[in-house]
């Protein structure tokens, strides 16, 4: 128990007190225990920072000094103590909850509590959930998420693996390829024993076998106008690593209809480009190349190759940008064009805009039927990967 | 100045080089430098018209030029033109 004329120092407000102020904003809550401690159950908002860990990583926590700032533990001591501290470190609006968590919850007060994930899940997800900006919570939106890959080869590959370690739910893989030797150089989900298999069982067996939760669907054909509307709807975000144009701007049509994310990357030789296309809130594929270069311009990475390890750096941009959109954290690249060049390990990134007159996401677009989907009517020279 | 960068589809066409450095006062004298010295890039980047083929995306550093002016957008020393195809590897 801290000293009876340290009480009187530091502000103690009772749960209530708090539940009032975090309500009205404006409020640093910091939760003072330790970060198992914290996984089981925390207040929203709540951010970490272990007593041992105060003097180092409260600025990140609670960079206003001025700010009011509210302290909370199990019980009320631990946070007591840090509140001395930090009014020692200078910051002048502390108060310390009296009771902790435990009276919190007792006045029926909500937390965020980890009960939606089993003991393993909390076990196996403990490096995201320690994250502020994950937590708990995002961990569950995680495991709750669809997301549908179009493509299992050298984009597609990287980015289920590390979908699947991250605990995205429902990983739907569309690819109608057999796995074949010359995959194996970026292709890491695949291996030499699953050599003539199809690529989406391949897949499968390699995400059973890293993380159970996941729930893998294989789709096992071919994109096309008859068959993505009714595919995408089942979805929340699609990952386009397709290797043609005819897929990419099939794939984009259906999914500005659907209104549904589309997270684009494509790579050849030592270079990669990648977007995000969220429908209406920033431009579309179509937006960014109206129209599909002609043959000689759009060689496939069959033809001329392609660096393993670049394939894989610019999957796990996808995956990255999956997790922000699943999360609804950080920036993601909407009306971004993201260039990586391997060779001089160098990334430029150029604006895109929406075109007003895009033929799909423009103001006038017209609405087309499902045989249209991904057509140029005024383009029949159009090039397969 | 200004540099020019190649994308890979480009390269053949620039004897492999990844930027080319060009002279002029705007976008399209820039890119007329690089077809006069590379003449292969010429049939890829201009229509029959001399306009852009609709195919090839090209920024002035980090700005599509069909937003600014086009091929009349304006070229400073030390700007970087980018041209940039689609690509479909996956």
């Amino acid at each position: 128990m801290a000293p009876t004329q340290m009480k009187q120092r530091v502000e103690e407000i009772e749960p209530f007190e708090a539940a009032q102020e975090i309500e009205g904003g404006d409020v640093v809550l910091v939760d003072t225990r330790e970060p198992h401690e914290y996984q089981e159950a925390h207040l929203e908002n709540g951010k970490l920072v272990p007593p041992l860990l105060l003097a180092d990583e409260i600025a990140a926590a609670a960079p206003d000094k001025s700010a009011r700032t509210i302290l909370y533990c199990r019980t009320g001591n631990r946070s007591f103590i840090a509140a001395e501290q930090l009014e020692a470190l200078g910051y002048t609006d502390v108060a310390s909850m009296a009771g902790g968590i435990v009276a919190w919850q007792e006045q029926g007060l909500p937390v965020v509590a980890a009960s939606g994930m089993t003991a393993e899940q909390r076990d196996r997800y403990s490096r995201h959930t320690l994250l502020p900006e994950v937590g708990v919570d995002g961990q569950l939106k995680m495991l709750n998420a669809k997301v549908l890959l179009i493509g299992a080869g050298g984009l597609g590959a990287p980015t289920a693996l590390y979908l699947a370690a991250a605990g995205i739910g429902t990983l739907g893989l569309v690819d109608d390829d057999v796995v074949d030797a010359s995959n194996l150089q970026r292709q890491v989900i695949h291996n030499t024993e699953r050599i003539g298999r199809p690529k989406t069982e391949s897949a499968r067996l390699t995400i059973e076998a890293l993380n159970p939760d996941v729930n893998v669907v294989e789709h096992n054909f071919r994109l096309d106008s008859s068959n993505i509307v009714e595919l995408l709807s089942d979805y929340d975000v699609i990952v386009d690593g397709a290797d043609n144009f005819p897929t990419r701007y099939l794939l984009n049509d259906a999914s500005v209809r659907l209104r549904k994310p589309v997270v684009s990357a494509s790579i050849l030789s030592f270079d990669g480009q990648i977007s995000t296309f969220v429908p209406y809130e920033g431009p579309c594929y179509r937006c960014l190349y109206p129209t599909p270069p002609p043959a000689e311009l759009a060689p496939s990475c069959s033809a001329n190759g392609v660096l393993g390890v670049m394939a894989g750096q610019m999957g796990l941009l996808q995956a990255n940008e999956v997790l922000k959109l699943v999360l609804g954290i950080g920036e993601p690249l909407i009306g971004r064009l993201l260039l990586y060049e391997a060779l001089s390990t160098r990334f430029t990134e150029l604006k895109v805009r929406r075109d007003p007159d895009c033929p799909i996401c423009g103001e006038n677009a017209p609405e087309i039927p499902d045989s249209e989907l991904g057509k140029f009517p005024d383009y029949d020279a159009f090039c397969a990967g | 100045m200004a540099t020019i960068r190649i994308p890979p589809v480009l390269r053949p066409q620039t004897g492999g080089q990844t930027e080319v450095e060009a002279a002029g006062s705007n976008v399209g004298e820039v890119l007329r430098a690089l077809t006069a010295e590379h003449p292969a890039t010429e049939e890829q980047l201009f229509g029959p018209d001399g306009e852009l083929n609709r195919y090839v995306n090209v920024y002035l550093n980090d700005e599509d030029v069909r937003v600014l002016q086009g091929l009349e957008t304006a070229v400073s020393e030390g700007d970087t033109v980018i041209i940039m195809p689609a690509m479909a590897g996956g």
